[in-house]
């Protein structure tokens, strides 16, 4: 959709061999999934049970200013891990090859407002399935921000780098309401929908578990440090929240990533829809701590291609992905966390005014942005 | 209020301390084997019998009810990451003092559990387990002359049974290639000695398959006896066949192993059954499983329809399907849920729609 199509030089036949090509990595991956890959994420969620429980042992004593502090970091990386290396990918069925019920994405749920099959439906689903097609994918700034030129610019969008902040620090009842389509939805018609309503009661429900074990529980039961601990939960879900939302603008965001009209995907081909996902998406570059704590969506290009692949998998697979990007001349967009995380703001900045040229457009481009 | 109320309502608090996850799951951590968890065992040794059989001895959890002599054990074990389960006869006695139990288990050819146990399986290794179960059991009252008939790893149930009731007339005969090939000949022989048991022991490899008319000969009296069989299919086809014949089919207890899955080798579909809303079409080894059931008008839950999403993950019941993509084969087992919307029937199946 950006004035110069950066797939323009590529063929049909050559679109769907880059398929084929990407179909052969996946199955070489698939052949080798094993023993190690289940033992890495038994072991990831050990360590993750491990490290919530201590560090809401040290929290109870969290009084001592040393103890706070000990038991707020490990408590926001355990819930890190959760969100991340853990639930994002276990609900995308990733581990479902493994066959255990209780490692499953039938089965997960997660520390997190948005219940597990609720957000399995928008994220997967949606977002995975239309990546980036403006008006199918609500990823696409959430349905409150304008992310790209040819969306239209309305005043309320002068706002948007205040909505993004704090939706930033909201993150996961952001994605709550956006998981229930909240906006939509709460107009005076559909807010009586009986299946809007259930799944409105069961956002509820799990706010009210996660307010009552965090803000409640969890204080009582350290007694005199019944403030400090509440301090301290209050932090590491503010602290996750921030890191996912940073992680998360990482992945489509960054300038250089493309976006798609509806009419582009009809028809779409298994080579198309590839290609679609590796100019929809951007990389986060960094050390292996910091793919981890990501959840591995620093690999994001090679999460969109093969998002059931276990995330482990995904940064031997990054090498072979990033070989097809330059054999086929494409940009691999890539970077720094804080280089990355300053372009998607600098993005959501520059598109809270209008834009600075009117651009041309032919008739049947303007039909097609009112229809949308 | 009553203790249990009040237990209760303590694990309720428990449950509100650590939400989402259960208490359970943080106990799993360090006692995965305790009172109140998902039965669980221990393998704490594997003893070879044969160059191709072996026997597992299991510590179950804590929540293990005991068996009755004959019976089997599903399990669950983890094979190159992948959770798969089988059946097993128990080959221990009942009262066995330590409280453990053991399977023994023969490597059959491209068996992916069998092999992993027989030849992979370590000490210390959890596995899943299920209760005991099954009915091909020795009565509560002793029958006066017993014949127990096998074949191969047909032996492993009669083993329990040897092991754990001692009868006054007890004859075995039983059929293995080579000698070597006998599962527990020692202990078989040391019974002979003992005088607890009269052993017939066929070599198929130089003597031929047991000809089931042989039995007149081998053991006179075996329309009196109270018969336990456990073998190969066309073993215990014969066997029924001859004791009805006879007139005494009550006197015969089979024990059938789990019958083949049947795929079809030419990439062919199958008839597919929708057992919840009673459906069954006619499939071909091409078309989703997804588009089948929808077509047919039972609705299936379903997402991106290209095997992304897994929302249309869905119980395979029985038989098997092709992922459309890899060719692979995915036979039904409980707990295997497939994508119903990547995989194709290939044989008749069964989905929980």
């Amino acid at each position: 959709m950006t004035a110069i199509d950066p797939t323009a030089h590529l063929t049909a036949e050559q679109i769907e061999e880059l398929g084929r090509e990407l179909d052969a990595i996946r199955d070489e991956v698939i052949a080798d999934r094993g023993e190690k890959d289940a033992a890495y994420i038994r072991k990831v969620i050990s360590a993750q049970r491990k490290l919530e429980l201590v560090s809401r042992g040290v929290l109870l004593f969290s009084i001592f200013p040393p103890a706070w502090l000990i038991g707020t970091a490990g408590l926001s990386v355990a819930k890190i891990m959760d969100n991340m290396e853990i639930g994002h990918n276990i609900l995308h069925g990733q581990w479902d090859w493994m066959r255990d019920p209780k490692i499953h994405s039938t089965t997960w749920e997660w520390d997190h407002v948005s219940p597990a099959d609720q957000w399995k439906h928008s994220h997967n689903e949606l977002h995975h399935t239309y990546t980036n097609v403006i008006g199918k994918d609500n990823d696409l700034g959430y349905g409150i921000m304008r992310v790209d030129e040819d969306q239209k610019w309305h005043p309320f969008h002068l706002g948007q780098p205040l909505w993004n902040f704090i939706n930033a620090c909201f993150f996961e009842y952001g994605i709550a309401a956006y998981d229930l389509e909240l906006g939509k939805n709460l107009h005076k018609r559909r807010r009586k929908n009986p299946e809007f309503r259930a799944r409105a009661k069961a956002v509820g429900r799990k706010i009210r578990k996660q307010v009552l074990k965090d803000y409640v529980i969890h204080p009582l039961l350290s007694g005199p440090s019944f403030l400090t601990t509440l301090a301290a939960t209050f932090t590491a879900n503010l602290v996750r929240n921030v890191w996912s939302h940073s992680v998360i603008m990482c992945g489509h965001f960054p300038e250089g990533v493309q976006v798609f009209e509806r009419r582009s995907i009809k028809g779409e081909t298994r080579g198309q829809w590839y290609l679609r996902q590796m100019m929809g998406s951007a990389n986060i570059s960094g050390s292996k701590a910091m793919h981890f704590m990501t959840g591995n969506l620093s690999h994001q290009i090679e999460h969109h291609l093969f998002p059931d692949l276990p995330s482990n998998r995904y940064a031997e697979v990054a090498v072979k992905v990033r070989a097809l990007f330059e054999k086929y001349e494409l940009e691999y967009v890539s970077g720094p966390l804080p280089k990355q995380v300053f372009s998607a703001w600098h993005k959501v900045f520059r598109l809270s005014l209008p834009n600075k040229k009117p651009k041309v457009k032919t008739p049947v481009r303007e039909q097609e942005l009112i229809a949308a | 209020m009553t203790s249990t109320a009040l237990r209760g309502r303590a694990w309720k608090l428990l449950e509100m301390v650590t939400t989402p996850l259960l208490p359970s799951d943080y106990l799993d951590l360090v006692s995965p084997l305790r009172a109140g968890a998902d039965l669980r065992g221990r393998i704490e040794a594997v003893h070879p019998e044969t160059g191709d059989a072996a026997t597992i001895v299991i510590r179950p959890g804590r929540g293990w009810r005991g068996h009755t002599a004959g019976q089997y054990v599903r399990i669950g074990v983890d094979v190159d990451g992948v959770r798969l389960w089988r059946a097993y006869s128990i080959t221990s006695p009942t009262d066995r003092r330590d409280g453990r139990v053991t399977i023994t288990v023969k490597a059959i050819p491209d068996g992916k559990v069998s092999n992993h146990l027989v030849r992979r399986a370590r000490p210390g290794t959890l596995i899943q387990l299920d209760q005991a179960t099954g009915d091909f059991v020795l009565p509560e009252v002793k029958p006066a002359k017993v014949l127990y008939l096998t074949a191969g790893s047909g032996i492993t149930p009669v083993m329990g049974m040897l092991r754990d009731t001692e009868f006054d007339d007890v004859v075995m005969v039983h059929s293995a290639p080579q000698p070597q090939d006998v599962i527990f000949r020692n202990d078989l022989h040391d019974l002979v000695a003992d005088g607890k048991l009269r052993l017939i022991e066929l070599h198929t490899d130089t003597d031929g398959m047991l000809d089931i008319a042989r039995l007149d000969e081998l053991v006179p009296d075996w329309a009196e006896r109270e018969t336990w069989a456990c073998g190969p299919a066309g073993l215990l086809d014969a066997a029924e066949k001859h004791w009805a014949e006879h007139g005494v089919p009550e006197r015969l207890h089979t024990e059938r192993f789990r019958p083949g899955v049947v795929v079809t080798e030419d990439g062919g579909g199958g008839e597919v059954t929708f057992s919840t809303t009673g459906t069954t079409v006619d499939a071909d080894g091409a078309t989703p499983l997804l588009d089948v059931g929808e077509k047919a008008g039972v609705l299936m839950p379903s997402g991106c329809r290209m095997g992304i999403c897994f929302g249309c993950v869905t119980p395979l019941k029985a038989g098997a399907v092709r992922d459309l993509r890899t060719g692979e084969i995915t036979e039904a087992e409980p707990g295997v849920l497939i994508q119903t919307c990547v995989s194709a029937a290939a044989g008749p199946c069964d989905i929980e729609r």
